[in-house]
Parts: structure tokens; sequence; C-alpha cells
């Protein structure tokens, strides 16, 4: 497995800020003591740095005062994560160090042969398809792509996929059905693309067929929400035998900031963090609501401070699941698929 | 209410207006418009010419305005009557209410929201669904009523839509579902996300027992509901001029900051674009859906 780098970049999250103030005095502290290149002051750079000998250039001896640093600095990330406001939450979802389907397939997926295209319009740069191999298992994987840098973000429209990207996901859907490949679907996207051109072609009839296709494909499907689970953008790569989302992801009818202008009429911090409050958006809650089938831990302090650990916790739940999945009948696995969908809902009588 | 049969009327169009009606209308309300007194809701204005047109010839041209041909937007019961042989309705499931399992809470709480929505239409959601005669055919109905929180699709509406999706395939009826819908409803958040799944799948059962489904388009259908149901038609159907389509025009306006084409999503775009097999007036619109089932039902 492929080791990722914890993000190093310049953004902070505001409910982090005494976190990171802690990882730069401790960065600061081992460049002194050992008087090695110049600290690595990110928000990953405390993690994984081994103290190896006493007395760095200054002749003093830090250890322990790094030792008990990283003690109150795992404590403080335990405090904050533990109370994650359901904002917050959404926070950690977007953050941009956070791991990418790109970035777990060049973790997890072996020998990772790109599909390109839907055949008829192009091929959207928001959602990438492929076979590879995820352990033991030959498989069909697809998720949704952000962009890690500024051009590959405006190419891929953030996340934002137009009606080719689900047409190209429904086609290679197809083969995989056709060559018996299970299907792994990584969702992350803030929602479908709202534009001109995705509607003149069609946005909504692209998700509609990916639904009810999906629900009746003859192979395992498992969809795992890693970041961002926005709306009918989302479940266009999501209707699964099994769905999953990361601890800190979020999955919801429509962004926080979308509800909150339209409840709220307004979208403000306030307003966004009362709408994120009110959607039960956590993975917590909608193992709750049984909108979703698990939840994947992620390492302490989000997969954004350690990405590997988190491909690692992905790839494991990935491997497990297809391994049970593939025990049944496909004829089975989609009676079941559809029994799954049809007790979701909340009913009183009268 | 919602379990009551709807009443029948009779299908006669009435005969068309000529233009020395449509003035004598005109003049009419100038004159009414300084007399006190007059009761509320004879008159009203097309929102689309502008024209003073008496209620009742309005209702009885099936909602249509007799000048400009503006398609008004209709209630649920409204729709039943215009569509269904008269007394041929049967509602089913009117008894499914919806629930806060979330506590939502915005400016006002979904539980007192629901309560007024409910006494409004009377009804406890935003579906009416039920076995009914087009023309002597039998099919299942589902009418969408805009007046309900836009038609938002809850848990509730995912239910009745996928029962009555359900019963066609087990029946061999064609279904007929008549959207009109903002969306998904935001105060069940996930839970009407999977409503899109959920009536999506029936819909992939329905086809494999090549059961017919004819999806009816109406003013507006937008969001969570066009990108399931109701685009998954065997045949789609859109009244003339109606609002279809994924995200809404402020919404797209906002995002490409440019001005949107003439007629964007609009029933007629949407037919040009490949996505809408015949638009519709609503005078035609029984016949149209008979001579579909005749031509593609069992």
């Amino acid at each position: 497995m492929t080791i990722l780098n914890a993000y190093a970049g310049n953004y902070e999250l505001e409910f982090e800020r005494p976190l990171i103030a802690l990882e730069r005095q401790i960065a600061d502290l081992e460049h002194q003591h050992l008087g090695g290149p110049a600290a690595n002051s990110g928000a990953g750079g405390a993690s994984g740095v081994g103290i190896t000998n006493g007395g760095g250039v200054s002749g003093v001896d830090f250890r322990s005062d790094i030792r008990s640093l990283r003690q109150s600095h795992t404590a403080m990330l335990k405090k904050i994560y533990a109370k994650l406001s359901p904002w917050n939450t959404v926070m950690v979802g977007r953050h941009p160090g956070r791991p990418q389907t790109i970035d777990y397939i060049r973790a997890i997926v072996k020998d990772f042969a790109e599909l390109h295209g839907d055949r008829h319009q192009g091929d959207d740069q928001a959602i990438i398809t492929g076979f590879g191999r995820i352990g033991p298992h030959k498989c069909l994987v697809v998720g949704h792509h952000k962009g890690k840098d500024t051009k590959e973000k405006i190419a891929a429209n953030f996340g934002c996929a137009h009606p080719e990207g689900y047409r190209k996901a429904m086609r290679t859907m197809k083969l995989a059905e056709k060559y018996n490949l299970p299907v792994v679907t990584l969702i992350d996207t803030p929602g479908a693309y709202p534009g001109i051109a995705a509607e003149e072609r069609g946005q909504a009839e692209a998700i509609a067929v990916n639904l009810r296709e999906m629900s009746r494909l003859k192979t395992p499907i498992v969809s795992v929400v890693i970041g961002e689970g926005g709306s009918g953008g989302a479940l266009g790569i999501g209707v699964a035998d099994r769905l999953a989302m990361l601890q800190y992801a979020w999955f919801s009818v429509i962004s926080p900031e979308g509800c909150a202008a339209i409840l709220w009429k307004t979208a403000n911090p306030e307003t966004n963090a009362a709408a994120a409050e009110n959607l039960k958006l956590t993975a917590n809650d909608n193992l709750k609501l049984g909108t979703i089938d698990n939840m994947i831990e992620e390492p302490l302090g989000g997969a954004h401070r350690n990405p590997t650990a988190a491909a690692d916790y992905l790839e494991k739940y990935l491997i497990q699941t297809l391994r049970e999945l593939k025990r049944f009948k496909v004829e089975n696995l989609v009676n079941k698929r559809y029994e799954r969908l049809r007790k979701i809902g909340e009913l009183g009588e009268g | 209410m919602a379990d009551e049969p709807v009443k029948s009327t009779t299908h006669t169009q009435p005969p068309a207006q000529n233009q020395a009606d449509r003035s004598w209308l005109g003049m009419k309300q100038e004159e009414n418009g300084k007399t006190q007194g007059v009761p509320e809701g004879l008159w009203k204005r097309c929102p689309n010419c502008e024209a003073m047109l008496y209620a009742k010839q309005v209702q009885q041209n099936l909602h249509v305005c007799p000048d400009c041909d503006y398609h008004y937007r209709i209630h649920a019961e409204d729709r039943i009557e215009q569509l269904c042989d008269p007394g041929s309705f049967e509602p089913m499931w009117a008894d499914l209410s919806p629930r806060d399992t979330l506590g939502f809470q915005d400016r006002i709480p979904y539980k007192q929201r629901l309560e007024n929505e409910q006494t409004k239409t009377g009804h406890q959601d935003a579906v009416q669904c039920g076995r009914a005669f087009i023309k002597g055919r039998g099919v299942v109905l589902a009418a969408m009523d805009s007046r309900f929180m836009m038609a938002s699709m809850g848990c509730v509406v995912g239910e009745k839509i996928t029962r009555a999706i359900e019963l066609g395939t087990e029946s061999g009826r064609p279904v007929i579902i008549v959207s009109a819908s903002g969306g998904a409803r935001m105060q069940e958040s996930a839970l009407s996300l999977m409503q899109m799944a959920k009536t999506s799948a029936a819909l992939a059962r329905l086809d494999e027992q090549g059961g017919l489904f004819v999806s009816v388009l109406t003013d507006p259908t937008t969001g969570g509901v066009t990108a399931s149901f109701a685009m998954l038609g065997d045949v789609i159907l859109a009244e003339r001029e109606a609002l279809i389509g994924f995200a809404g025009p402020r919404v797209i306006a906002n995002t490409v900051r440019q001005e949107l084409p003439d007629g964007f999503q609009r029933a007629e775009f949407l037919r040009d674009k490949g996505f809408v097999d015949r638009v519709v007036h609503r005078h035609d619109l029984r016949s149209e859906i008979s001579r579909v089932i005749d031509y593609a039902g069992k």
C-alpha cells in the first residue's frame, strides 16, 4: 500500500486552531531537538515523527517536553473530535487535505485501468471509473473526482458531475455486470452540477436511470460516502447492497447552505450550522435513520490527519464486505437490495 | 376528506369562447373593480395574459385560460376529476401520514408546517393515489398536489408512489403518475433522498413485468422527483409550458451567472432536447393517456 502524505497545506479549520498551534510548537521543539531540516509546520506535522536521539543542536534535551505536548495534543484531538458539531463535521468532510477518490485508488486499488467516456457526449472529469483490484477482489471502481489542484478542480467542476458522468458510470457498471465484477463506488460530491448544459443534456434523466439500473444490476455493489454526499448527485452512484459512510463524511438531501438559503431565507454561519444540525447528516445520524448500513471509523482527528490509516480502514471494509456479498446468489442479492430500499421511510397511519 | 371518493364531473369541453365574450368579461371586471361587495374568487386574473376571467368558466375549461391557454396549477382532486371516468377513482392509502422523525425545526417547526398544510388541504400529504378508470381503461393513478409543501417528496409520497407502482406491477394495470413537485423534502433529509432510489427501484420491477408507466409532468416538476420516477416513464407526457428540471432556474442562474435561454426548462424545451415524448394540452390529456394505453398497455 502506498503511503499517503498527511495534509501540509495552509487551510485551517476554525475549531482546529488550538490543535494546529500545538502541532507547530511540537514541530518547533523537534526541530530544535533534532537540529534537522525545517520542521513541517502543517496540520499533520506532529504525527509520525520519531524521536531518535537526545541532545540536538542546542544541546538541550526536549524529549520530555515534546512527550507531554504530544500527550496534550492527543487529548485535545480526542476532546474536539468527540464532540464535533454537525456543521464542523461538514467542514472536515470538505477539508482540502481530505483524501479523495483518486488518493484511495492510488492507495488501495492495484493495477487500476481507467475507463473513459460515456460513448455519447464526452468524458466527465467529475467521475472516475476503471477496473482494478482491491485485496483479492477484481472489481470496477467508480468515484467522484473533486480535483487535487486548481486546474483539476475546474476541469472536474469541483466534483459536480454532468449527465455524461452519470452515464459513464452506468456504462461501466453494465460492463461490470457483464463480466461478473463487483462494483465499488466512492461518493464525494456537493451535488450534481446545476448548469445550462447539464439541464439540456438531461441531468435528471441521467440520475434517474442510474437509480433504476443500479437497483437491478446483477452484481454486488458497495458504496461509501468518503467526504460529501450531496443529494441526487451522490445517490446517482449510490444505490447499493451496502451503503457506508466514513466517520466524518456527510450525507443529506441538500447541502446545509442550500437548506439554510431556502428554509432560513439566508445562508450565514449561524443558519448553516442550524441547517446542518437539523438535516441529521452525520454518519451517526444516518445510521440511526437507517439510511446507511455501516460507518467506517477514521483515524483520530480525521482522514486528513492520517490519510494512510484512513485508506487502510477503507480497504479493510471493502475487502470484507465484498467477500460477504460475493457469497450471495446474484438473484437473492438483487432481491435483498430491493428490500433494503423498500423499507426505508418513517410513516404514521392517520 | 382523504378517504372519500372524489366526486365525478362531466368531461364535456366548454365551447370555445368568441372574442366578443372575452371583451365582455374584461369590461365587466372593470365595472366590478369599482363596485364593492363582489364575492371573492368570482373573478381571477390570468397570470400570463392578465385577462380578467370568470372563475367558474376557468374551472369548466379545466383550469386553462380561455384567452391564452395558460395552464393553472391545479389540486390533486381537480386533476383526478379531470382525468378519471366519473366516480371511478377509489382512493388508496389515504391514511398514511408523515412523521417528524428528525425533529426538524427551522423558522417554523416541521410538525407545525405539516399541521398547517393538512388543515389547508384536508389531506395527510402531497399525493393522492388509487385505482381508477380513464375512458374505460383500468389504471393505477397517482396525482401530486403542489398545494401541500410544494408537493415535496418525503417518506409518505415515496411510499405511496412505490405502492402505486407495485400495485401496477402485480395487477398489470398501467401506472399513471401526474407529477408536480419542488423536489425531495428537506425536512426528512436522507430519508427523503432514499425515496428517490425506492421509487426508481420499484419502476425497475414494473419494467421487468412488462408493465406500462406513463409519466405526466406538470408545472412545476423539479429536483428529486424529476431525478427519479418522473423521468423514468415508458412514455413521458408534459403539460404545455410546464417548468421541468433538475436544478431550479434561480440556482442555475446563480451558478452560471449568465442569462438563461428563452423557454429554458419548459416542457417544449425538454421535448426539443429529447427528454419528453409529447407536449400535451390539458384538454387532450385524457385521450392522450388512453391512446398510449391502447398501444402499450397489456
